[in-house]
């Protein structure tokens, strides 16, 4: 069983920010995944996808589920991680005084990423864009 | 103690998401911050918080929560509430400030679960 799905991003559209994560985890419900492992699944794809809406041009995210894992990749075209071990440093944040207002942009993405995931990996050029591979066993 | 409870015990305005005032609720969780209510609430929670835009419903739908209480009389944006209604997540409104509401929910819960436990 292999399934693939790809949802698009637009950069700063907060109206949409989580709809790719709520069909993942429509999709993960009916394929009788394990209901924590889903709960991880989410917060980490939720905190992607927001990242992707509050700090990137466009973005697009592929999901592969297999049988045993599931393997989320999302690549934006932005500005880059200048110092992606910074970036992971919980509290540290870029986010605009907007996106902080409304709740996100506090330092808190990928630490909750890492913390979900079983496995995660950043690799980013600055001015150009970020990829985000994770992976969850289920 | 379901959302309905909660309602009548706090006299919270139900905004929208009638649909889910029979839902149980597990706890509560006090937070402004998105990504903590993502990393660290749990199913069947009660949020409150003063954020009033709509990905409050988006992250409330994500993680299960049994309803959201918006505090100091704060007002939802449509958006939120249509979002609320879609998902059936009731989205309530309170004048009290997030000290106090918080505090009689935990009241509230801690006395429900002693009850329950008397019953057993």
């Amino acid at each position: 069983m292999i399934i693939e799905q790809t949802y698009q991003v637009r950069g700063g559209d907060f109206a949409h920010a989580g709809d790719a994560s709520s069909k993942v985890k429509k999709l993960l419900k009916q394929l009788d995944v394990d209901p924590r492992k889903i709960k991880s699944i989410v917060i980490a794809l939720y905190e992607a996808e927001v990242n992707i809406v509050a700090h990137a041009w466009e973005g697009i995210i592929r999901i592969l589920i297999d049988r045993d894992h599931i393997r989320m990749v999302l690549e934006d075209k932005g500005p880059g991680i200048a110092d992606i071990e910074q970036a992971m440093v919980e509290g540290y944040s870029t986010a605009s005084r907007e996106v902080r207002e409304m709740g996100f942009g506090a330092g808190m993405g990928l630490s909750n990423i890492k913390r979900n995931t079983d496995q995660m990996e950043i690799t980013s050029r600055v001015g150009e864009g970020t990829v985000l591979t994770m992976v969850n066993y289920f | 103690m379901k959302v309905i409870d909660l309602v009548n015990a706090l006299g919270l305005e139900v905004f929208s998401g009638q649909a889910g005032l029979e839902k149980e609720i597990a706890g509560g969780y006090v937070s402004d911050l998105l990504s903590d209510v993502m990393g660290f609430a749990r199913e069947g929670e009660v949020w409150v918080t003063l954020q009033t835009h709509q990905n409050v419903m988006a992250v409330a739908s994500l993680k299960d929560l049994a309803a959201v209480i918006l505090v100091k009389g704060f007002t939802p944006e449509p958006d939120t509430i249509e979002h609320s209604n879609e998902e059936h997540i009731p989205l309530l409104g309170t004048p009290l400030s997030t000290f106090e509401v918080a505090g009689r929910l935990y009241a509230l819960l801690q006395h429900h679960k002693g009850v329950l436990s008397l019953e057993s």
